[in-house]
Order: C-alpha cells, then sequence, then structure tokens
C-alpha cells in the first residue's frame, strides 16, 4: 500500500507537501479559478523553448568544423523537405533525399562499415548541444574495437528512416542515427540514437534499437555512450537488430 | 456511383462516394499526406456543393469499404435501423443539414435517428456544416451515462482526472490524484495511463485508485488504461475493474494494427459488465479515438481521416460506453497541422458523436511540434463548453509528464464551470460540499486540501 507520510506531522495540511513525489505541475496555487501568474509563465517559457527547438536550425558549420577531428570525410546531405512547415506535414519527405544529396552519396566510395548520421529531426537544438560530446565518448571505442567507419553524413530535415537510403547508398552494414527527439515541456533538447543493423529502405522501426532521452539531465552522455557502444557490437555479433535483440547490458555487467 | 458538378464551365467528377467526401473535407494535413485533399479551394467547395444533393439512400448502396473486407462496414450496415431511417430517408445530405438545424428538431426527435444515421452521413453532413451548425446541433442532444454517477446531464460538466506519472509511481499518481480532487476533477472517470503495461503494474494502481475511492466513498469510477488484453486478464482474476478501456479506429485493418476486433471487445464488454461493480448503472466501456490513426497505420483504403474517426464511434457505440473520448490533437501536425485544423476536428468529432448518441469528451490537446498553444486551447475548450460536450481531461498543469503532451489543466475545468455557469456530476457534486471542497455554489473553498488531507490521514499512515 501507498503510505505518504507528513513530514512534520503537524495538523497544517498544505498541499503543497504533496509535490515531493511528482514533478508533476501540481500545488501551483490558483487565481480565481486560474492558475496564478507566475506559473502561468513558467509554463508558457517550457513550450517556448519546446518551439523554439522545433524551429532550430542545425549548425552545420560549427559540426563541419569539429567533426574534422575524427579524421572521417564529413557529407553534408538534405532530405526532400525543403523547409519546417513542409517537413512538419509531409513526413514522407523527411524520409528521403533530395536529388542534389543523392547525386554526392553516388559518388562516394562505400565500405561495409558502421555510418554515423546526424539529423536534425524535431530539435536540432538537442544535436548542436550534444552530438559532438557524444561522438568523442563513441568514436574512439569504435575504431579502438576495429570497426570500420563510414563518412559522417549530417542531414538537414531529416527524419529517422532516412537513414536507410543513406546506409544503403554507402554499401553500410550498420547504422547509428542520432536525432533530435519531439521536445517535451521540459525537455527541448533531447537526443535519440537509432540503431540498424544491413539498414536498407523500406524497414519499420521494429527492425531498429533505440537509446532515447539523451541529454544531460536525462540519459547522461557518457551511459548513453557505453549503451550504443553495447548494442552495436551485440547486434553485429549477433547479425540483427530490433526488437529480436534485447538490451542486456546491465545484466552482463553483473556477470 | 460517380458524382459530378460544374462551375464556370469546368467539370469536377468524383468517381464515388468515398472520393467526393475526401474532396469535400475542410483543409487538413492528413487528408493531404494521404493524397485524398482536394487541391484548390474551388474543388473542395464544389464536392461540397455535389455532396449536398446526394440522397442519403446512396450510403447505404455505396460502402466506402466494402462490407466482404471490413468488420466494421458489416458492423455499420447490419446495425442500420431501417424503421427508423424513415424519418430522414428522403433527404439528401445537404437537407439533413437544414432539417437538423431547425428549431422543431429537439433532443427527442435527434435521439429517434441515432440509429438511422450511419457513420458516413454524419461524416457527409458535418463537412457541409460550419463550426457553428455543429456547436448548435450538437448542444440540443443530451447523452447520458451511468456507472457510480451521472455523466452528460445538460448544464452539466465532467473531467477525467488523468494523475499520469513517468514510472507508475504510487505515490507519484496519489499527489496528481488528491490535487485533482481538490480542484473537482473526477467525476467522469479517474483514469491512468500506465507506463508499463503488465497486469501486475496495472493492478497496483488499479488497487490504489479503489482503495481511495473506497475510503472517502467517492461517487465516481476507475480505469486504468491499458490494452483491453490486459484489462481482461485482471476482470478474469477479479481485480477491481470499474471501467475497461481501449483504443477504437474505423477500420478492421486499423483495429488490427491494435491488437483488437469485434469478437475481443465483446467478450471484454461481457465480463466487464458481469463484476457488475457499477452502482447506479452499467455502462463499462471507455473508448478513445482520434483522427488519422487509420491512416498511421496505413489501414484507410483511401477514406479520409474523418469519414474513418465517425466509423469509430459505429465500434464505440456497440458497447454502450460510459466514456468517448476524440483525443484530438495528441497524433500530431502531419493529420492536423494547427489551432484551427484542430478545433474543426474536435468539434466534427463531438457532434458526429452525439448524432450516433455517444457520450463524447474531447482531449483537448496538442504538441510541441504543432502549430497550437493554450489560446488555442481556450477557444476550443469554450467552444466545446458551449457544444454541451460531456467530459474533458484534468491534468496538473495541463503537463502530462507521462505522455508528453499538452492537455486541460484541473484549472480549466473550473474556469468552463464557472463562464458557462455548468456543474460537476450532480452525485460527485454533492460529494465534493460534503467533504468541505466547494461550497453549494461551485467555488473552491480555502480550506478544501485541509478538509480533504485531515481526512487521509488513515490512509497515508506510515
Amino acid at each position: 500500500m501507498v503510505e505518504i507520510e507528513k513530514a512534520d506531522g503537524s495538523e497544517d495540511y498544505q498541499i503543497s507537501f504533496l509535490r515531493q513525489f511528482t514533478s508533476a505541475r501540481i500545488g501551483i496555487g490558483s487565481s480565481g479559478a486560474a492558475i496564478p501568474t507566475k506559473p502561468a509563465l513558467e509554463f508558457k517559457m517550457a513550450h517556448a523553448h519546446a518551439r523554439d527547438a522545433v524551429y532550430s536550425r542545425m549548425d552545420t558549420e560549427m559540426l563541419t568544423d569539429e567533426l574534422i577531428q575524427f579524421k572521417l570525410p564529413v557529407l553534408a546531405l538534405h532530405s526532400k523537405a525543403t523547409n519546417r512547415e513542409q517537413y512538419l506535414q509531409r513526413p514522407d519527405m523527411g524520409r528521403s533525399l533530395d536529388e542534389l544529396s543523392s547525386n554526392r552519396l553516388a559518388d562516394q566510395i562505400t565500405n561495409n562499415g558502421i555510418v554515423i548520421i546526424i539529423a536534425d529531426g524535431l530539435s536540432a537544438a538537442a544535436i548542436n548541444k550534444n552530438v559532438l560530446v557524444l561522438l568523442k565518448l563513441l568514436i574512439p571505442r569504435l575504431t579502438d574495437a576495429g570497426y570500420k567507419l563510414a563518412p559522417i553524413c549530417l542531414v538537414e530535415q531529416g527524419r529517422v528512416a532516412i537513414g536507410d537510403e543513406i546506409a544503403a547508398e554507402l554499401g553500410a552494414s550498420f547504422s547509428v542515427m542520432l536525432i533530435g527527439e519531439r521536445p517535451g515541456l521540459s525537455s527541448a533538447d533531447s537526443m535519440g540514437a537509432y540503431l540498424t543493423y544491413q539498414p536498407k529502405p523500406g524497414l519499420t522501426d521494429d527492425a531498429r534499437n533505440c537509446v532515447s532521452n539523451i541529454r544531460t539531465e536525462g540519459l547522461a552522455l557518457p551511459t548513453a555512450a557505453d549503451k550504443i557502444f553495447y548494442l552495436i557490437q551485440e547486434s553485429l555479433k549477433r547479425k540483427l537488430s530490433g526488437v529480436w535483440l534485447k538490451d542486456n547490458q546491465g545484466l552482463l555487467n553483473k556477470l | 456511383m460517380a458524382y459530378q458538378h460544374t462551375i464556370a464551365g469546368r467539370v469536377y467528377r468524383f468517381n464515388n462516394l468515398k472520393g467526393l467526401l475526401a474532396k469535400a473535407s475542410p483543409h487538413r494535413s492528413g487528408d493531404v499526406l494521404a493524397g485524398l485533399a482536394a487541391e484548390t479551394y474551388e474543388e473542395r467547395v464544389a464536392a461540397q456543393i455535389t455532396l449536398a444533393d446526394v440522397p442519403l439512400k446512396d450510403f447505404l448502396a455505396d460502402a466506402v469499404i466494402p462490407y466482404e473486407q471490413d468488420e466494421v462496414t458489416r458492423l455499420i450496415i447490419d446495425g442500420h435501423n431501417k424503421e427508423a431511417f424513415q424519418i430522414i430517408s428522403h433527404f439528401t445530405v445537404g437537407q439533413l443539414r437544414d432539417w437538423l438545424l431547425l428549431d422543431e428538431t429537439d433532443n427527442r426527435i435527434l435521439k429517434n435517428i441515432e440509429d438511422a444515421v450511419t457513420p458516413e452521413m454524419a461524416a457527409a453532413v458535418s463537412k457541409i456544416m460550419r463550426n457553428q451548425d455543429l456547436i448548435a446541433v450538437a448542444k440540443k442532444i443530451e447523452v447520458i451515462t451511468r456507472f457510480r454517477d451521472t455523466i452528460g446531464l445538460k448544464g452539466h460538466f465532467a473531467t477525467r482526472l488523468q494523475p499520469n506519472h513517468p514510472t507508475d509511481d504510487a505515490k507519484g499518481i496519489a499527489a496528481s490524484l488528491i490535487e485533482g480532487l481538490l480542484y473537482g476533477s473526477g467525476d467522469a472517470v479517474i483514469g491512468v495511463n500506465p507506463a508499463t503495461d503488465s497486469p501486475a503494474a496495472v493492478l497496483n494502481i488499479l488497487m490504489l485508485i479503489d482503495q481511495l475511492r473506497q475510503q472517502f466513498d467517492i461517487p465516481t469510477q476507475s480505469c486504468v488504461l491499458s490494452h483491453i488484453t490486459t484489462t481482461l486478464e485482471l476482470v478474469n482474476q477479479n481485480a477491481p475493474v470499474d471501467i475497461c478501456f481501449q483504443s477504437v479506429a474505423g477500420t478492421q485493418k486499423a483495429n488490427t494494427s491494435f491488437g483488437i476486433d469485434l469478437d475481443l471487445l465483446t467478450e471484454a464488454h461481457q465480463a466487464t459488465s458481469a463484476l457488475n461493480r457499477g452502482t447506479i448503472g452499467n455502462n463499462v466501456m471507455y473508448f478513445e479515438t482520434g483522427q488519422g490513426s487509420a491512416l498511421s497505420a496505413n489501414a484507410h483504403h483511401g477514406v479520409d481521416q474523418q469519414t474513418c474517426e465517425v466509423r469509430a464511434y459505429a465500434v464505440a457505440k456497440k458497447y454502450k460506453p460510459l466514456l468517448v473520448n476524440s483525443v484530438v490533437g495528441f497524433i500530431g501536425p502531419e493529420y492536423l497541422y494547427d489551432g484551427k485544423q484542430i478545433i474543426r476536428a474536435a468539434l466534427e468529432d463531438h457532434f458526429c458523436g452525439k448524432l450516433l448518441g455517444l457520450p463524447m469528451g474531447v482531449d483537448v490537446c496538442y504538441t510541441n511540434h504543432a502549430e497550437a498553444d493554450q489560446d488555442d486551447m481556450d477557444n476550443l475548450l469554450t467552444l466545446l463548453g458551449v457544444a454541451g460536450c460531456n467530459f474533458i481531461m484534468g491534468i496538473p498543469g495541463s503537463d502530462d509528464i507521462m505522455l508528453n503532451y499538452q492537455s486541460t489543466s484541473f484549472h480549466d475545468a473550473l474556469y468552463l464551470r464557472k463562464v458557462l455557469g455548468l456543474r460537476p456530476a450532480p452525485e460527485f457534486e454533492k460529494w465534493l460540499i460534503k467533504q468541505g471542497i466547494i461550497d453549494e455554489n461551485g467555488y473552491r473553498l480555502a480550506l478544501a486540501a485541509n478538509n480533504l488531507l485531515k481526512k487521509t490521514k488513515g490512509l497515508w499512515l506510515k
């Protein structure tokens, strides 16, 4: 049974003591029937952050400069969605490359390594903030383990499945898609990682493993890097990904 | 059957009823995504003018999804009341609209046709109605359901208390639940979306709500919105299941993607009814729907999303539900792009549901990637209150921390009751007064928290 104890044991029951049990917006008081000014504006600011994140742009220039450190070619690509408005209404266009990008990929030398794809998704802000930190943790481990890496791809107006087309074009045997997640009211900068073995167009989400809520206040970046590295290893070892590959890392660590 | 209309020398041809319905639909992103929407404003209005002249009888001859292929179509056709249809069988869609709007067409008359109007007829007439028509007609219709209290009475307005928590933490759920009660929320149902859909996890939440409800003798019902197979398993173990929940859609294929069919719904409905937990009625089902669900499951058969939605109401109706909730803005901007589309869709859903005799509520909501904000929700909330919507959601500060979307707050319901003079469900209102949470005029009492929490001592003893 649930037991909620009142801290001071007094008879003065204020609702605010319930706030310790949940991050829900309880105990915010009221002005008449309405939400008081301060919490009303706090809510509005949280929504503003989420909205700004949806419309944020991926800083491809900064990312391209910084990605040089990994000594891999960097390809800047774009989906068929020409702007945010179209991106939001036509997920199909966000899942497929524009002509210029397709041509650029066709010119690449293929290898059967791991391709890392970075896409803005629904929060470019999440990518601008988190992706380099994550790659600094992840790429050295992949190279140390002897994995071959394909060029890093930066995709504007991209959705998860666009990675299948890119990976297939590059002949990659595995894809790591790092993408901005749909912003929540208190998490405008959350990044997701979608891992796919033998990516090819037409796959659905059950063929992928997802590590989500990657951000400082959520799944911390070092933990996320561990998890992604583990899943890549397992996936390549067992030659599959998705619902058939369970995250048993916690269990394995204990053995 | 093909239809056509000529505007200034240009012939608009529509190959069948389903194509005509799609082209006549007010603009929304989901129909564009599906490649079904009218390409110009003129084409859309030409389709509406054409649709207005279509006899209602045509809808019985030209099923939008073939009878042989789809059990929802079979449910609609086999359940059609031919005798009641005599009242409206001579109308075209346009004449139906005019008749619905007549002052003489009152609640009693509208009740007589609830089994005569098919979902496709309701969808069709809604497409040629303005927002004010959707409000005016829906307002006339009273749909009353009962379990432990009475929901849907004119002049009353209920809420589902939705105390979700991202990890189903019992104290977290209880904290939001108590706060909600203190705002007079929860007369429609106390309903939790579980983060984990396992029988054990769901049972824990059920026990929590049930214990609280019994301790305070609250005249309401509880529900954990797990998949129907999970609920059925719990019902069969005699767990305290008041209300059985399921999301439903308007095509057999979409329902298959939800892991359900009509037989499973029937089994769950019968099993839950047999628990006999209702005190003043036995409406035991709670259904959720939403435009775009069939398309997102790639199961729309070329039928526009609003028509698919109304077909889902035929599914719901078979089981005499306590509550039906259109979760209108949850699905995202690729189906309903902005506040305008969400508001329009919600008014259509409420109207069509009421016309078919359903106890309609609406989750007045949006996601962060939709072009909408709290002002749009205030507009919609107020319009639905005027239209006589049975219930909305009640969520702490509008922010559902489990499902990550924004819906109506506990405060929003108080606002609506205040500006429109609406009251909670009568049994629940009496309880709120007895507990010292509100006064006879519906105003919250300053000592509400003290009054209730003092009494919770027994429950919360460590």
